[in-house]
Order: C-alpha cells, then sequence, then structure tokens
C-alpha cells in the first residue's frame, strides 16, 4: 500500500458547518470527525438535511445555484470551501455513489475506464477494469459481458457498478447517499457486504434512511433532526451499537423506537 | 490474477501508476476556460443579432427621417405612399397589412382553436397520431408555396364565386384567406398545449357534477386555458403581420389605400419584397424606406411576441 | 319498489326538476358539437390535400408543342442520334456566324460535349414552343376535345403528355422559356446556401444551448437577457432578418462577403456567403430553442456521476451531455434545416437573382436558390411558368419531405444505440 498522508486523524472533519438555500438555512452548525476506514452512517427523518451534508463533503452542492457553505469542512488539513480548493481535484479523492443507480448508458468496461482516463490513469485498462470489477465484487457476474450496455444489468448490479465506478478512480472515502433505497432485499444485503469488505481500505459515510441498514452495516451513527425552524441539526454522534441501545438523547431514542419520523 | 474473495475490497490498484495526489490547490485549466469563453460568446450572438437589427434598422430609418420632407408624423399619418413624388405616407401599407392579418385571423382562430379542442378533448390517441403530423406538415409547408397556392386556388375560387370583375386578380381577401391556413397549425398546436396543460383534476370535478364533454370543455377547459390560447392568438397576429410572400404574390403589388379586400393592395412587407428585389442605389429615399417600414415592422412583432410571453407566464404560474 | 320511489321523490324534492326533454337537447347539443369540432379538424386534412391537389394538377398535363423549325428539315435522322460532327455542321450552317463564333470561344462546336450541342440545337434553332397547356385534370377530363382543339388551332403542333418535373427540368439551368428552363443553378444555389448555414449555425447554436443550459447562473442578469432575447429573436419576421443582413452582410461587411478580401474581384455583397450567414441568423434561435430542450432532456443523475467522479464541466458536457442530447440536436437542427430550405423573404432582400444561368461557383459568386424561383416563376404572367413553377414547388416538397425522413431515422437509430 502507498504512502498515506496520515497527518490528521480523522479522514474528513466538519467545524461549524452550515449550509443554506438561499435565506433558508438547510443545516445548522454541524461538528462531526469520521473515522478512517470506518462506515459512517447518517441517519434521521426526511427533510433534516442529511444528504445536504452528505453532499458537503465532496462539493456536490455547488451545481445548487442558491447553496452556500459557511464553517470549515477539513479534509488533509485543508478547508474545502477554501476558495483556492480545485473542487475537481476534490470529488476525484471522494467518490460518490448516488441515490438511484446512474450508470452512463455505455458499456460496462467504460463505465468503470471513463472516470480513470479522464483522471490521467496511465498503465493496462484491461487491468483496471478486471481488478476494480472484482473489488465491487461484480467481475463473475459481468466478466463475459464487458462491452455489454450497461443499463441492461439489473438495479442491484447497475449500483455495484456504480460503486466499481467511483473505486476506479482511487477515491479515499466513499460517499453513498441512500445507495440501496431503490433496491431490493437482497440486493441491498450484496451491497451492505460489499460496503463492509471496502470498509477494510476506504472511508465510507453513509446516509440512509433504512435504521436496520444504519445498525446492521456501520461502526458509527450519526443521528439528524429538524429543528423548530425546519433547518438540520446534529442531535448525537457515537458508535453504532451505543446509538442503538444506549442513545443518550431524548430525541434519538424517540427516533429508533419508531415514536418519530 | 488473485482469486475474486481476496479482490473484493482492496485499495491498492495495481493497474494504476501514477502517485495520488492529496494536494487540492486550484489547478489552472486553460482549455476550460477557452471553451466556456467561446461558449460565452455562442449566446451573446444573439444579443449581437438583436442589437444588430435595431441599430442598423434604427440607423437607416435615421436617414431616412433626416430627410428634410419626411417627418415621422407624416409617415405614420400619410395615406399615401408614392416615393416617386415623396409621398411617403405608411397608412396605405399598415392599412393592407391589418386587412390580410385580419381576414386570416378570422379563418385560423376558430378553426385552430376547434382544432386544439377536437385533439385534446375529443380525439382518441391513434387519431392524434394521424392528425397531428398532417398538421406539422402544413406548418412546414413553405409560405412561398402557399403564395402559389394562393395565386393558382384561392384568387380564381374568389373570381369564380364573386364575379372576376368584382374581385382584382392580385386581391387581399386570396392572400389572407391563405395566409389563416398557413397560422392555423400554429394556432392550434399552442392552444392545444394550453389546454393540456389543464389538470385532469378538473376535468374529472366537472364529469363528477354531471357535465357533458362539450359542456366540460368549452365551460371549464377554454376558460381555464384562455390565457394559453390568448398567447397563440397574439403570435398569430403577430407572425401574420410579419408574412411576406403569400402577401407578395397574392395581395398586389402596388399601394392601395383600400378597405375592400377585393382589391389589389401591396402591404408593407410585400413592399419592401419588391422594392429590395429590384436594383435599387443605396442611400436614396426608397432605400432606406425599407428600412423605415423594417423597423416599424420590428417593433410591432416584438412587441405582440412580448405581450404573448408575459400573458402565458402569468399562465403558468396558475398550474405549476 | 318502494325504496326506488322514496328515492326519486327525495331528488325532486332537492333540485327542480328540469323541463322535459332537457336532457336529451344538452346530449344532442354534444354530439353536434363533436362533430363540428371533428369537421374543423378534418378542415385541416382538407386544405393540405386541396395544397397538393393543385400543385400536383399543374406540375403536369398535355402541352401543344410548336417548332419553330422542322427537325425534320435539318436531317432525316433525329436530332438526338446525330454525332458531333454532324450536330457541329447543323449548328453552322442554321446559326448567325457571330452566334457560332462566341461559341467557338472556348474551343471547336465539335469537341464540346454531344450533350451541349443537342441542346444547343433546340434551344437556338428548332425553339419548340409551348403555345397551349393544360392541368391535369382537364387533360385527363377532355383529351379528345383537347386534341380536336389542338388539330384546329395549330395543326402543324404536336400535343404530348407532360411532366413538367422531369429529368430535363432537374439538369437545366434557367432559361427564357419555360419549356426549357430547369432547377439545377436554383438546386445548387439552395445546397451551398444551406451548407454555409450548417457551417456557421450548428456550432453556435449548439454552443449557446450549452451555454445556457450547462454554465450559465439562471439568476445573472445577462444570462436571462440572453434567454429572453432568444426567445424574443424566434418571432421576428423572417423579412426583418433579411434586411439586417442587406444591412450588415451585404453592405458593411462588404470586402469579406464578396470575396474582395480573399482575392476575389467583380462581385458585390450578393452572394451565397451572405445569404448563407443571414440564414443561420435565421435559424439561430429555432436552433438554440431545440438545442436547449435536448440537452435539457439528458438527466440530471448522468452529470452527477460524473461530476462525482472528479471530471471537469467540459469533460461532463463533452462525453455525456453532448451524446446524450445529440439526437434531439440533431432532429432539431433538421427542422431548422428545412425552415431555412423554404424561406424566400430573406433572399429576396439580401439579392438573390433570379436569372442565373451558370452553376454557382462557391460562397463568393451571385446566386439563385429554389425558392426564389418558385417565387420568380409563380409571378410570371404566361400559364407555362405556372407548371414548372408547380414542378419547382414538387421538387421542394421532396426534399424537405426526405430531409424530414432523415431525422426521423436519425432519431430512431440514435436511440436503439444506448
Amino acid at each position: 500500500m502507498e504512502d498515506m498522508n496520515q497527518s490528521t486523524k480523522y479522514a474528513i472533519e466538519t467545524r461549524g458547518l452550515n449550509i443554506f438555500y438561499g435565506d433558508f438555512q438547510a443545516v445548522k452548525d454541524i461538528s462531526l470527525q469520521f473515522e478512517r476506514n470506518r462506515i459512517t452512517a447518517i441517519i434521521g427523518p426526511s427533510g433534516c438535511g442529511k444528504s445536504t451534508v452528505l453532499r458537503a463533503f465532496n462539493r456536490m452542492n455547488d451545481f445548487v445555484p442558491s447553496a452556500h457553505a459557511t464553517g470549515e469542512v477539513l479534509y488533509h488539513d485543508q478547508n474545502i470551501y477554501d476558495p483556492s480548493v480545485d473542487a475537481v481535484q476534490l470529488r476525484r479523492l471522494i467518490g460518490m455513489v448516488f441515490q438511484k443507480p446512474n450508470p452512463f448508458p455505455k458499456s460496462i468496461y467504460d463505465n468503470v475506464a471513463w472516470g480513470a482516463k479522464m483522471n490521467g490513469f496511465r498503465g493496462n485498462t484491461d487491468d483496471l477494469v478486471e481488478e476494480t470489477l472484482r473489488q465491487a465484487a461484480l467481475w463473475d457476474e459481468v466478466k463475459d459481458n464487458l462491452k455489454k450496455s450497461a443499463l441492461a444489468l439489473s438495479g442491484g448490479q447497475q449500483q455495484r457498478l456504480c460503486i466499481a465506478r467511483a473505486l476506479a478512480v482511487r477515491p479515499e472515502i466513499i460517499l453513498m447517499d441512500e445507495p440501496c433505497s431503490a433496491l431490493d432485499p437482497i440486493a441491498t444485503l450484496k451491497i451492505e457486504d460489499l460496503m463492509r469488505e471496502l470498509s477494510q481500505n476506504y472511508t465510507i459515510i453513509i446516509v440512509t434512511h433504512n435504521m436496520q441498514q444504519a445498525a446492521r452495516a456501520s461502526d458509527y451513527t450519526s443521528f439528524f433532526t429538524m429543528d423548530t425552524d425546519r433547518s438540520g441539526i446534529m442531535v448525537e454522534y457515537n458508535e453504532t451499537s451505543l446509538i442503538f441501545t444506549k442513545p443518550k438523547d431524548q430525541r434519538t431514542e424517540d427516533y429508533i423506537t419508531g415514536r418519530f419520523g | 490474477m488473485e482469486n475474486t474473495a481476496r479482490m473484493i475490497g482492496k485499495r491498492t490498484t495495481t493497474a494504476w501508476k501514477n502517485p495520488v495526489s492529496y494536494n487540492l490547490q486550484k489547478k489552472t485549466r486553460p482549455g476550460e476556460a477557452l471553451i466556456q469563453a467561446f461558449l460565452f460568446f455562442c449566446g451573446v450572438v444573439s444579443i449581437l443579432t438583436t442589437l444588430g437589427i435595431v441599430l442598423e434598422l434604427g440607423k437607416e430609418a435615421w436617414l431616412f427621417f433626416g430627410d428634410p420632407e419626411i417627418s415621422v408624423w407624416s409617415f405614420l399619418t400619410g395615406t399615401e405612399w408614392q416615393p416617386k413624388i415623396g409621398k411617403f405616407g405608411v397608412l396605405p401599407l399598415l392599412n393592407s397589412t391589418i386587412i390580410t392579418s385580419v381576414i386570416a385571423i378570422m379563418v385560423a382562430l376558430p378553426f385552430g382553436i376547434a382544432t386544439a379542442i377536437f385533439l385534446s378533448e375529443y380525439a382518441s390517441p391513434k387519431m392524434r397520431s394521424v392528425l397531428k403530423p398532417i398538421l406539422e406538415i402544413l406548418a412546414g409547408v413553405p409560405t412561398v408555396v402557399y403564395g402559389y397556392f394562393a395565386l393558382t386556388f384561392m384568387t380564381p375560387l374568389l373570381r369564380s364565386l364573386y364575379g372576376s370583375q368584382n374581385v382584382d386578380v392580385y386581391n387581399m381577401a386570396s392572400a389572407g384567406l391563405v395566409m389563416g391556413i398557413m397560422i392555423l397549425p400554429l394556432i392550434s398546436s399552442m392552444s392545444e398545449d394550453a389546454l393540456s396543460a389543464v389538470p385532469r383534476s378538473l376535468r374529472e370535478a366537472a364529469y363528477g357534477l354531471g357535465a357533458t364533454r362539450l359542456e366540460t370543455a368549452i365551460q371549464v377547459v377554454v376558460p381555464a386555458a384562455l390565457s394559453g390560447i390568448i398567447a397563440a392568438f397574439i403570435i398569430g397576429v403577430s407572425r401574420a403581420i410579419g408574412e411576406t410572400m403569400i402577401v407578395a404574390i397574392a395581395a398586389g403589388s402596388g399601394p392601395n389605400f383600400t378597405f375592400n379586400p377585393f382589391n389589389a393592395a401591396e402591404t408593407m412587407t410585400g413592399y419592401i419584397a419588391r422594392i429590395s428585389g429590384g436594383d435599387l442605389s443605396y442611400n436614396t429615399p426608397d432605400y432606406n424606406s425599407i428600412f423605415a417600414i423594417g423597423l416599424l415592422l420590428f417593433l410591432v412583432t416584438l412587441g405582440l411576441n412580448f405581450l404573448s410571453r408575459a400573458i402565458s407566464r402569468r399562465f403558468r404560474e396558475v398550474y405549476e | 319498489m318502494k325504496a326506488t320511489d322514496n328515492f326519486s321523490f327525495s331528488l325532486d324534492q332537492g333540485i327542480q326538476s328540469p323541463e322535459k326533454g332537457f336532457h336529451n337537447r344538452r346530449h344532442q347539443r354534444a354530439r353536434l358539437a363533436q362533430a363540428a369540432f371533428r369537421l374543423t379538424t378534418l378542415l385541416a386534412v382538407i386544405f393540405l390535400a386541396t395544397l397538393l391537389i393543385t400543385v400536383l394538377n399543374k406540375s403536369m398535363g398535355y402541352v401543344v408543342l410548336e417548332n419553330k423549325v422542322d427537325p425534320f428539315s435539318l436531317s432525316d435522322r433525329p436530332i438526338s442520334d446525330l454525332n458531333n460532327t454532324e450536330l457541329a455542321q447543323i449548328l453552322r450552317e442554321n446559326l448567325r456566324k457571330n452566334r457560332v463564333r462566341t461559341l467557338e470561344r472556348a474551343g471547336f462546336l465539335e469537341d464540346q460535349p454531344r450533350s451541349t450541342l443537342v441542346q444547343l440545337v433546340n434551344t437556338e434553332i428548332i425553339q419548340p414552343e409551348v403555345v397551349e397547356s393544360y392541368n391535369l385534370f382537364p387533360s385527363l377530363i377532355n383529351r379528345s376535345k383537347i386534341m380536336a382543339d389542338a388539330a384546329v388551332s395549330y395543326p402543324t403542333a404536336r400535343v404530348e403528355f407532360r411532366f413538367w418535373l422531369n429529368g430535363a427540368f432537374l439538369t437545366n439551368s434557367m432559361a427564357s422559356q419555360p419549356e426549357l428552363a430547369g432547377v439545377r443553378s436554383a438546386l445548387l444555389g439552395s445546397l451551398q446556401l444551406i451548407l454555409i448555414t450548417i457551417l456557421t449555425a450548428f456550432p453556435i447554436g449548439v454552443g449557446a444551448a450549452i451555454y445556457l443550459e450547462e454554465y450559465a447562473s439562471h439568476k445573472s442578469r445577462i444570462n436571462r437577457l440572453i434567454q429572453t432575447n432568444i426567445d424574443n429573436l424566434a418571432g421576428v419576421p423572417s423579412i426583418v432578418y433579411g434586411i439586417l443582413g442587406l444591412a450588415l452582410f451585404v453592405r458593411a461587411l462588404h470586402p469579406l462577403t464578396s470575396g474582395a478580401l480573399f482575392g476575389v474581384e467583380g462581385q458585390n455583397g450578393r452572394t451565397i456567403l451572405s445569404a448563407g450567414l443571414t440564414m443561420a441568423l435565421l435559424i439561430l434561435p429555432l436552433l438554440i430553442i431545440n438545442a436547449q430542450e435536448a440537452i435539457r432532456s439528458v438527466p440530471i443523475s448522468l452529470r452527477q456521476a460524473s461530476f462525482g467522479l472528479g471530471a471537469t464541466r467540459w469533460q461532463t458536457v463533452w462525453h455525456h451531455v453532448l451524446p446524450g442530447a445529440m439526437p434531439g440536436i440533431l432532429t432539431g437542427t433538421i427542422l431548422a434545416i428545412s425552415r431555412a430550405i423554404g424561406e424566400t423573404a430573406p433572399l429576396i432582400v439580401v439579392g438573390a437573382s433570379t436569372f442565373i444561368t451558370s452553376d454557382p461557383a462557391g460562397p463568393f459568386s451571385s446566386f439563385t436558390a429554389l425558392p426564389i424561383q418558385i417565387y420568380n416563376w409563380t409571378t410570371r404572367p404566361q400559364p407555362a411558368f405556372q407548371h414548372i413553377a408547380a414542378a419547382a414547388i414538387l421538387v421542394l416538397l421532396i426534399s424537405l419531405l426526405s430531409l424530414n425522413a432523415v431525422a426521423i431515422l436519425l432519431r430512431n437509430r440514435f436511440t436503439k444505440r444506448v
């Protein structure tokens, strides 16, 4: 494994992060540290700003014209909201998997290879595609059909292809925005297994509305809810086992026991 | 290659030769900037076009009105257009433009709206799939072909119906009627869009009260889509005013201040086409006059387009 | 049936029962209206049919032809069977010396292509003239009467059924006699003009659409101005574009459009280039609006996926947005081009010539175009010109229809590929 810059303890860290859509404050004063090579889940009722926070980590919110952020998101000692930071390079290091599988309308092979090529990949593309698809536990299912359109795959396979596509550019962190919400239970289980495998080498942050999924698949859990002014706040952050067994905050307990949301 | 189980989840991709950098300092991408500049330029071309139209028409019209013999007032109110003797009253041309346009709208509006109602409220999907392409073809026929149609079909028809002593060979009625056919698809497709934007729930509410299809269409759907239909009507007027070939071919070539639609009378656009089609020398009053008329035409159609857009925007706010 | 009685009783209490036949009349009215709507809609079909029938009716029929010189007085074999030497001899014997000298300026008559010589014999010596022409329907219905009339009025003439749209019509250039005139130079002019239009309008139009959809912030005032401006330009009458073209390309940019900058001499600005650029400005708003719609139809998720991998904006546009939008862009472009092909008014203003006998020789030559030719022939008083105008209209309509067919094919092919 190549020498990684370990100067910060955490993979990514936010300090007093506020995100606004126009005048509306979507999330308020979020301070969180994400451990390296762990899976952290963000849970909470819909509209509490989970996805907004997740998208702040690779500045996908830049594409919402009215969105802007204050506070800090630290990654390798750099505040990614500093004007001098290049969001394009950032997104290569912090990959993303979206809610609905969104493979490119290209072949399976090209889906995996494209991002790497664009990031200046020098090396054997065939090897890269094979390795990456193996990492994503998809190789055995698609090795004979690499030239086939990715759209011909099943939903679960498509989502694993999207994970492979993200892995191919060698990111450090993978953001997953409700990656299983469009999938059936079996496909969901496969993705969760894969996440577990990947977490040995990657930092994974997953937003989910599914509490069982958070309980099953994550090491740490952060619970978000909506404040009285409808902006999202972080209520509690702890090891997953503790959050689900001994929540400190009443609101967390209400949520996980189903009395809310 | 190692076996699959051991590969899953591994981070190191041996295929990657180049190292990963965690330096996030902004990269300069001159190619990207260049492309963006080019794309911006492409967008600006349209502004330049408008500026070009306004400036060029304005400049030449300025020259035209700069002639001490011609004042804006006499231009707008004069009833004689005879450049040879220095009479530049635009009313004969404007009058003919209005008469042909009114005739066209009288054809296109009722038939266009009725067609739209039929397509959106009555027609089966199969029927729509036949009728829509036919309307599209009708809309795609070049106007010079409509001009030919006016001259070789509509004019003889009118002359045989009303007597050739009453109907001139070139006449505004023939041009106007054919122009109506030309505008019909435009009005019907815009009106149909407006009608189909009316929510289903409104129709269901009317049916639920025991209204017939006709009552629902006329008393519920059409009023709800009225602003869209008005927008279509205005665009139709604008199109009729700006239409050149049909009137140039069929309405006559020679200004004539008359209210009889069976007489020949040149429209504004017909005049521009005739004058610029001949060999004219630059910077004569004749030549400059086409710019003055062009400017008038541009301002009128632009105003109508703005009006139509404003009305349909207001309409959109209601249902979206 | 007590319950039913009760029910109707209570209804009567609630609403005043309408007078007899009220509902029948409502339904009758509804049925009548439906019939009326259907009829008006059918009118559109009838209009289109009438238009096409009018054109077809004019495009073929009997003609009474009279030759100025009987071809068999020139040779005992048909003219088309003669060889170069014989044809040249006929020309020398029957034409004036000056004319022969003019014709031989480029080389001896014998060395010129045989088809040219045949055409020369036909146009300059035999000079067949249509003295009477009939539309298709009279030709079919009154055949015997036409024959009888012709025999009485023109005893030396022959009557033949003529498709005005024929091979010679496509390959002949403009001529002052309708029976010899063709659309060759007009077709070539239209083709070159459209080529220039596409080459300028397509990149600029697609570029502007990309800018507005992918780069422009919708909040910025200039971008909103651009958008409003494009929407309004789409409604400006085409003749106004003609006036702009006249002022801008023909006059102001005269050195460029006449080719003087490139060493072409003796041209004014009324060239194919001026006309092509004017047409480009004309179809630009339409093209941009269509392209914008196509670009908008590409799902946001693809862009997100691409950006999420660390792609730049242009990489995202080039690799994902444009390929996805291309079928729509191409279809929209073809629609815009069809509009340009049929446009006449701006060409008149920009100064298309109506009488051009030679092929256009590139962007700096004066030109004519198909719709201009139709306009010109339509406005001629002689009836035979109406026939060739109809033939030219058929050529125009057929090219427009085939262009649209290409658009549909392209769209299908692209959509299948994904």
